[in-house]
């Protein structure tokens, strides 16, 4: 610890968010510093390299303004650490945890690192209590277990924030006869201020509990990068402090990835696949495996992130690296919501890795795995058909296989599909043995 | 040896100690964090840290620890879970609590615990270097304990002893030990690499009859996420006929591991009947964990691996993921601003890679027994692309290449081996083997069931044109023979009690099918109606 804050007037160059300042007596990685422009304006910024007594800072609002010779740079011997409280419940704040509700600062209980630090392995608790989204499509088929990380990978223009919000509404972490406590924490990243509307009118709607962060497209971008690490640090200390469920709803991560990219770009790194750095499946891993569950802890961080997938394309670095982490993922299909489906969820690629231990007797109930091995079977072979299909025409096709054809029709009319309706678990597993029934596909 | 920190990169410091080594250890800052020297220069070094450095600060001190990075090596290790760096992950969480937090050091070993020794040698005895003087129950593995230094003894334990205690003592008071330490980096020596000869049995039919594995070989698992990677590695953890596992989560989900722990201190190894995690070690560097440790985390492995091989026991090292270690060696690299290969990864990907695959292999080990080493791992190719780098230099030293397939994992096929593109370079060599000891029909099998799923995939081709009115009853019936092969002996779901399949089972299975289709094509043959073969011949 040094005695004071030190502060500098020897910036050598200013490029794009970068600044280099020069004989640097003493610094940290990661320090915090302020830098004052001739105006008297002040920003925030952060150690990124320190070579000898040279120092790259990062800066995380503009640098319009700066200068050589008369910007000062004061170092505060602090990495990056959010101010923690209770009574951050119920507020919005902006990607630098400023309010931005009118409502003053919540008074800090505590500062804690935004970067957090591993669970240490042998301490995690098996994801295995299973939470209704109230979606056929999740529960029945992909199901959703408390401290799960799972992404929605959907396409420009489909309705994902419809089914966050949908999720957001229905969703029940907890029986009410538990006396646990749920919380949501949303945390919103280049969003327009027309998606930005839409979330706070869902999120005031709710009676959950909320924290949000919110970095519109106006904002910094740097931000973008800063409001998720707030969003899991605030996530942890109600899980794992305040013994609270967080179910943590963070979008756009195709945002954050280009923030990742362009801050990457401007500090010339070495561009990966499609000029990602190298270094995003590490980067987003640090996100995402912060959720979880503690051995000996009531509380749990459940994470749902959406992804847009560029060019529709799920091999785009960018949902491919989020897969790679997450545990499964749900993915829209462009060719369900033309067809007017809501959720348009397709089950095939969607996959949740926890459901094994998330379903079944005691969970959901005893029937589930028997009704969605099924489910997913016969659709997948209708997927099939429906190339043949295309060739030979129905009429070529034996009577078995339309039968599978028809159902893989009635599958996605009517239990995909469900509007606004919310399905309880056994609502959902009664709808699907029905559809079996129907097509004599019950119990071969 | 003692300096200061005069600059800071990511997961790489700059220091200016004198007289350092290169791989020696450093431990940096107030904290005490620890590194390695992977570049040296005058009057400074570059060192790679195996822990978060922000927060490390210019000007504080830096110290050379004098020896490069190595591993403690003894009894414990079995039922353990350890980081990159080797720290005891169970015993660091009832110190210091669920989170893991930078410069926590507890020695790897607990050397405080009691075991029980037996000596083989008496007061009196000369031993030479390498001579098992008793043995320590590790559980149920005798634990054989070499003398690490040659004399007469004066002293030797018996009965209940501590690994930070002396075992025994040689004239002029020198000291032996029941546990030693190993620099990771450096391969462990051995008499003679042998050739392999024998299966790795894995209890997956695919695999032990398609593209069986060896003992003391290596294969590749390449897939795209949610193709069946970790589920198979550790199934195979689970089945393996080998004495010891470590199985190395790099760079993979921290639930996983934990699932894994759990999972393997329940279930009972299919061979032995023992508590399967009571020959397992596992080495978890997950993801969120420093990259910097991850790059170190599979040589940690494998030198624990190669101990136990030193000790006459066929050890299977499994890794997961191959890619996040390749990825980890990129990002250390790209800090040290070293010139970019391919796709930014260091021109030495290849050989650091060939030089891993290295340690695998049959051995005659140092006093006389026969281990082996095998290596399977797991590869992650971003966006499924397997002509990227780190897939092609796994390809090219790998004997094993099982190919793991997104279409066939979508339609709920697991393990979704794809059966035409995977290959094994000991198939050969390995079916006398299975002639010999499992079934004399093996081989037959094995060519027929090739044959009969090459044709399949011929045929549904031309079933996707013509549709399959289109196809001859003898075709018919051929694709019925072959759906049975890919859903009845080729699909093997892990969350069945079909998991494990002995090879005599495996050819058993086969040999139904193959025989059930030889007899039905006969009966089609002689004028029966396909309908009523199909409908009451089933097997
Ligand atoms: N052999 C298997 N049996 C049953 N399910 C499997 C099998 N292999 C994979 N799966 C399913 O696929 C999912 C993804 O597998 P995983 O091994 O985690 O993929 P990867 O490591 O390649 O991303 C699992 O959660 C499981 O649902
Ligand atoms: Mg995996």
């Amino acid at each position: 610890m040094r005695l004071a804050e030190h502060q500098y007037k020897t910036i050598s160059s200013i490029r794009s968010q970068l600044l280099m300042v020069e004989q640097v007596t003493a610094v940290r990685l990661g320090e915090v510093v302020r830098v004052i422009g001739p105006d008297g304006q002040s920003q925030e910024g952060e150690v990124l390299l320190i070579d000898g007594h040279t120092v790259l800072i990062q800066i995380f609002g503009e640098c319009r303004g700066l200068d050589l010779k008369e910007s000062t740079v004061i170092f505060t011997d602090a990495i990056k650490q959010a101010p923690l409280s209770p009574h951050m419940l119920n507020r919005v704040f902006n990607g630098s945890f400023l309010p931005i509700d009118g409502l003053p600062t919540p008074l800090p209980e505590k500062w804690v690192p935004v970067a957090g630090v591993p669970i240490n392995p042998t301490s995690r608790a098996r994801p295995e209590e299973f939470i209704e989204t109230g979606f056929s499509a999740i529960d029945g088929l992909s199901t959703l277990v408390k401290g799960q990380k799972l992404p929605i990978f959907s396409c420009a223009g489909l309705p994902a924030k419809e089914i966050a919000a949908a999720i957001l509404k229905n969703c029940t972490l907890t029986g009410a006869d538990q006396g646990q406590k749920q919380a949501v924490v949303f945390v919103a990243l280049g969003l327009s201020h027309y998606e930005y509307s839409f979330y706070i009118k869902t999120l005031t709607a709710i009676e959950t509990n909320f924290v949000a962060f919110i970095n519109l497209s106006s904002d910094p971008v740097v931000e973008r990068l800063l409001a998720p690490r707030f969003g899991l640090t605030v996530a942890e200390y109600l899980a794992f402090e305040k013994d609270m469920d967080v179910l943590v709803v963070i979008t756009d991560m195709t945002n954050y990835c280009d923030a990742l990219r362009e801050i990457s770009t401007s500090r010339e790194e070495l561009p990966g696949r499609r000029g990602y750095p190298g270094y995003m499946y590490s980067d987003l891993a640090s996100l995402f495996e912060r959720a979880g569950r503690i051995k000996d802890q009531a509380g749990s961080v459940t994470m749902l992130p959406i992804v847009t997938m560029p060019e529709d394309d799920i091999t785009h670095p960018i949902p491919d690296l989020t897969g790679y982490i997450t545990e499964g993922q749900i993915v829209l299909s462009r060719d369900l919501h033309r067809q007017g489906i809501f959720p348009p969820i397709d089950v095939l690629p969607s996959l949740s890795r926890l459901m094994q231990q998330g379903i079944g007797k005691g969970r959901t109930r005893d029937d589930h795995r028997q009704i969605a091995n099924r489910l997913y079977k016969y659709y997948a072979k209708g997927r099939d058909l429906r190339g043949l299909e295309a060739i030979v025409g129905r009429d070529g096709m034996s009577g078995s296989d339309r039968n599978i054809l028809d159902f893989s029709e009635t599958f996605e009319k009517e239990f995909v599909n469900q509007g606004a309706s919310r399905r309880s678990i056994s609502a959902t597993l009664d709808a699907g043995l029905a559809i079996l029934k129907r097509y004599g596909l019950e119990d071969t | 040896m003692k300096g200061q920190i005069i600059g800071i990169s990511g997961p790489t410091v700059t220091v200016n100690i004198p007289d350092l080594k290169l791989y020696d250890r450093v431990r940096l800052g107030l904290e005490r964090l620890q590194g390695e020297v992977v570049h040296l220069s005058s009057g400074q070094a570059r060192v790679q840290v195996y822990e978060d450095t922000r927060g490390l600060a210019l000007g504080e001190p830096a110290e050379g620890m004098g020896r490069p990075l190595s591993a403690q090596l003894g009894p414990g290790l079995l039922t353990g879970i350890f980081d990159g760096l080797q720290r005891p992950l169970s015993r660091m969480a009832a110190a210091h609590g669920p989170f893991i937090r930078p410069g926590k050091l507890l020695s790897p070993l607990a050397l405080d615990k009691s075991w029980q020794f037996t000596p083989d040698r008496a007061v009196g005895d000369t031993v030479v270097v390498g001579e098992v003087i008793g043995t320590i129950a590790e559980g149920s593995y005798f634990h054989p304990i070499h003398a690490a230094l040659a004399g007469t003894l004066t002293m030797i334990a018996s009965g209940p002893v501590v690994l930070k205690d002396p075992i025994a003592l040689l004239t002029d008071g020198i000291k032996l030990f029941a546990h030693e330490e190993w620099p990771i980096r450096q391969p462990r020596p051995y008499r003679e690499k042998l050739a392999p000869t024998v299966p790795l049995i894995t209890g997956h039919r695919i695999i032990d009859f398609l593209f069986p594995l060896a003992k003391g070989g290596t294969a590749i698992l390449p897939g795209g996420f949610g193709t069946g990677k970790t589920i198979l590695e550790q199934s195979i953890a689970k089945f393996a006929d080998v004495d010891v596992v470590v199985y190395a989560g790099c760079g993979e989900r921290g639930n996983e591991m934990a699932e894994m722990l759990e999972e393997f201190s329940e279930l009972a190894d299919p061979w032995s009947g023992n508590r399967l995690m009571d020959r397992t070690i596992l080495v978890a560097n997950t993801s969120n964990m420093p990259v910097a440790a991850r790059e170190a985390s599979i040589y940690t492995a494998v030198t624990m691996a190669e101990y136990y091989r030193d000790m006459g026991c066929h050890v299977l090292l499994l890794a997961d993921s191959i890619s996040r270690w390749a990825e980890a060696l990129r990002e250390i690299s790209s800090a040290m601003e070293e010139m970019p290969g391919e796709e930014g990864y260091p021109t030495y990907l290849a050989s650091r890679l060939a030089g891993f695959f290295a340690r695998a292999g049959v051995v005659e080990t140092m006093s006389g027994k026969i281990g082996s080493l095998s290596i399977i791992l797991s590869v992650s190719p971003p966006g499924g692309d397997f002509t990227e780098p780190a897939t092609q230099a796994c390809l090219r030293t790998s004997g094993a290449f099982l190919m793991l397939d997104t279409a066939l994992a979508h339609r709920r096929h697991y393990p979704a081996i794809n059966w035409f593109q995977s290959f094994s370079l000991y198939d050969a060599d390995m079916v006398g083997y299975f002639e010999k000891e499992v079934s004399p029909a093996w081989n037959h099998n094995r060519q027929k069931c090739q044959a009969l799923l090459q044709r399949d995939e011929q045929l549904r081709e031309v079933a996707a044109i013509v549709g399959a009115e289109g196809l001859q009853d003898s075709d018919h019936l051929l694709l019925e023979v072959a759906e049975r092969i890919r859903q009845d002996f080729l699909c093997q779901n892990s969350y069945s009690d079909d998991a494990f399949s002995t090879p005599e089972l495996t050819a058993e299975k086969i040999h139904n099918i193959i025989t059930w289709g030889e007899a039905a094509e006969k009966r089609l043959a002689d004028g029966e109606d396909l309908a009523v073969i199909l409908d009451k011949g089933k097997p």
